[in-house]
């Protein structure tokens, strides 16, 4: 989107040179930036204020020490564990599967009803709400395979919650492979498969790392699934097979228990630099790969 | 120079669905010459060079009746193997199509897929192949930067390279000079011409006297028929049917 608003002034500004600029597309331009601008601000003053509450609580302390009293003194360090494991698992559960599904669907499938009911299943279950993933991790996972709350519970939870927007994103980024680097690994005589591992994976890089990042926002921000598959225990998970509390889940029960404020707050900062961090790191190895691909010029 | 067919091509029919879009074809092609298929747009030059590698397979669809032989054996048989047969029938595209790679992992990617491993070898195969192509001294300093990051002219010789790399007998050449500048056309028509000493060279081209000065053999094309083959100064002096010299002095196309 980012891209296409720059191309459009970019335009813009080319005819502005031509001296016939007609007022609908000044306004239709002012719309824009206004609407940009609201967007930014909306974003700044969400950030900035969970910020300003809560950087001042968050010291070495805040990081290092396990929450005491239901996480009215203490710090989150077993929760940012329990968050990072979790994550993980999710992504190492979703990635596979939902990179898979997407080779499946661009590269071999033929258009036909398998297809459309694969592609209805998983629109479907990007639209679901995630308390009822919870609901299904709880009852499927928790009970009837007997994962209990535990980590194992939650990552395949999420991992389910992830998959569609996965799946979609990797889809997308297959897609904007050029066809000929496929005929010009074909005509080298590579099989298919070569060609899908060697060409057009590493190609689409990029695009599966955003599908990536919006799935560990989608797993990092998740409260409802979380807590009735991964539990809500302050201890360190030291396995999958043991409970453990996100920093979403912890702050939804500071807030909503009222437990303090100020943890509240601080909490809520870390998520946020969390999320903000793995954008950052993951927009940087999108970067590494995508070096290649653009010409120098 | 030898006379040896490489390919000959006997009752080729070629159709998209119902649409005919090859009528009986039969030609020779003829080791280390360069064989050069004109005619108008649409008229299944570029089909037909595709069928020579069997790319056309990627196309559904396609179905293909009569015989190619590349050195006797039918490359639509069982006996022949899909991936010996593009390994010996290299192909140039139309646009140059360097993989988003650095320079000399698009020359290695074809030898590495065939199964060689060691550094030293595919450090030769690079040399050699990119001198084949003439662009080594261009490129011997950045092999590892970004093929993309070469102009259009360069990035078609670091794809003639690519080719060369996994040593084909015969390369096919989609118009490939068509997005081309002019200095980079003449680099690659030189470079076909020192090519066709070790290799069998079929090319489409859109432009007569690019056929009129890299090809010994030329076919002229019209609605999926070759209407003549010969050797090219016959066929720009003294063509055999009205409707090539029509073609030939522009009177259409």
């Amino acid at each position: 989107m980012a891209v296409n608003t720059k191309v459009y002034i970019e335009n813009w500004m080319r005819g502005k040179g031509k001296k016939k600029i007609n007022i609908k597309e000044k306004m239709a331009l002012t719309w824009i930036y206004l609407v940009a601008v609201l967007t930014i601000l909306a974003l700044l003053s969400i950030v900035g204020y969970v910020l300003l509450n809560g950087v001042k609580h968050i010291n070495l302390d805040f990081f290092m020490q396990e929450p005491k009293s239901m996480g009215r003194k203490g710090g989150i360090f077993s929760i940012i564990v329990g968050t990072i494991y979790l994550t993980l698992v999710s992504i190492a559960i979703a990635t596979p599967i939902g990179v898979a599904s997407a080779i499946y669907l661009t590269e071999y499938a033929k258009e036909n009803k398998l297809v459309k009911v694969i592609r209805f299943g998983t629109e479907t279950l990007a639209g679901i709400p995630s308390i009822i993933f919870g609901l299904f991790g709880f009852v499927f996972f928790v009970i009837f395979l007997k994962l209990r709350w535990s980590i194992l519970s939650g990552g395949l939870t999420l991992a389910l919650m992830i998959l569609p927007t996965l799946i979609r994103a990797t889809e997308e980024a297959i897609k904007t492979v050029p066809q000929s680097y496929r005929e010009g690994s074909f005509a080298l005589g590579a099989t298919k498969w070569q060609t899908i591992v060697k060409v057009v994976l590493p190609s689409s890089t990029s695009g599966i790392l955003t599908g990536l990042i919006l799935g560990i926002g989608r797993a990092v921000g998740e409260t409802a699934a979380v807590m009735l598959t991964a539990g809500s225990s302050l201890g360190v998970p030291k396995s999958i097979f043991d409970p453990a509390r996100t920093m979403s889940v912890h702050l939804y029960l500071l807030a909503s228990e009222g437990l303090s404020k100020e943890k509240t707050f601080a909490t809520a900062s870390v998520l946020i630099i969390f999320v903000l961090c793995i954008n950052f790191i993951a927009n940087m190895i999108a970067n590494k790969y995508i070096k290649n691909t653009k010409a120098i010029s | 120079m030898s006379n040896y067919m490489k390919m000959r091509v006997r009752n080729l029919n070629l159709f998209y669905g119902d649409f005919q879009a090859l009528m009986d074809i039969n030609m020779n092609i003829m080791e280390n010459k360069v064989t050069a298929l004109i005619g108008p747009s649409g008229c299944g030059k570029s089909t037909y060079l595709r069928t020579l590698n069997r790319m056309n397979d990627l196309i559904d669809h396609v179905k293909i009746n009569g015989q190619i032989l590349l050195d006797g054996i039918d490359i639509y048989s069982d006996q022949c193997d899909l991936i010996d047969l593009r390994k010996s029938v290299g192909m140039v595209f139309q646009k140059p199509n360097p993989f988003p790679k650095t320079i000399y992992e698009n020359i290695v990617y074809g030898p590495k897929i065939h199964g060689i491993k060691e550094k030293s070898r595919l450090d030769e195969i690079v040399e050699k192949s990119l001198r084949g192509a003439a662009i080594w001294d261009e490129v011997k300093d950045r092999l590892d930067k970004p093929a993309l990051g070469l102009s259009g002219g360069q990035q078609q010789r670091i794809c003639i390279a690519r080719c060369l790399a996994v040593e084909p007998d015969v390369i096919l050449m989609d118009e490939p000079t068509s997005a081309l500048d002019p200095i980079s056309t003449l680099k690659v028509e030189n470079l076909m011409d020192e090519l066709k000493k070790d290799y069998t060279i079929v090319v489409v081209t859109h432009n007569m006297q690019q056929a009129g000065r890299v090809s010994d053999y030329t076919s002229f094309f019209l609605n999926g028929e070759i209407i003549e083959t010969d050797l090219t100064e016959n066929i720009f002096s003294n063509p055999n049917d009205k409707r090539t010299e029509d073609y030939i002095t522009g009177r259409f196309g």
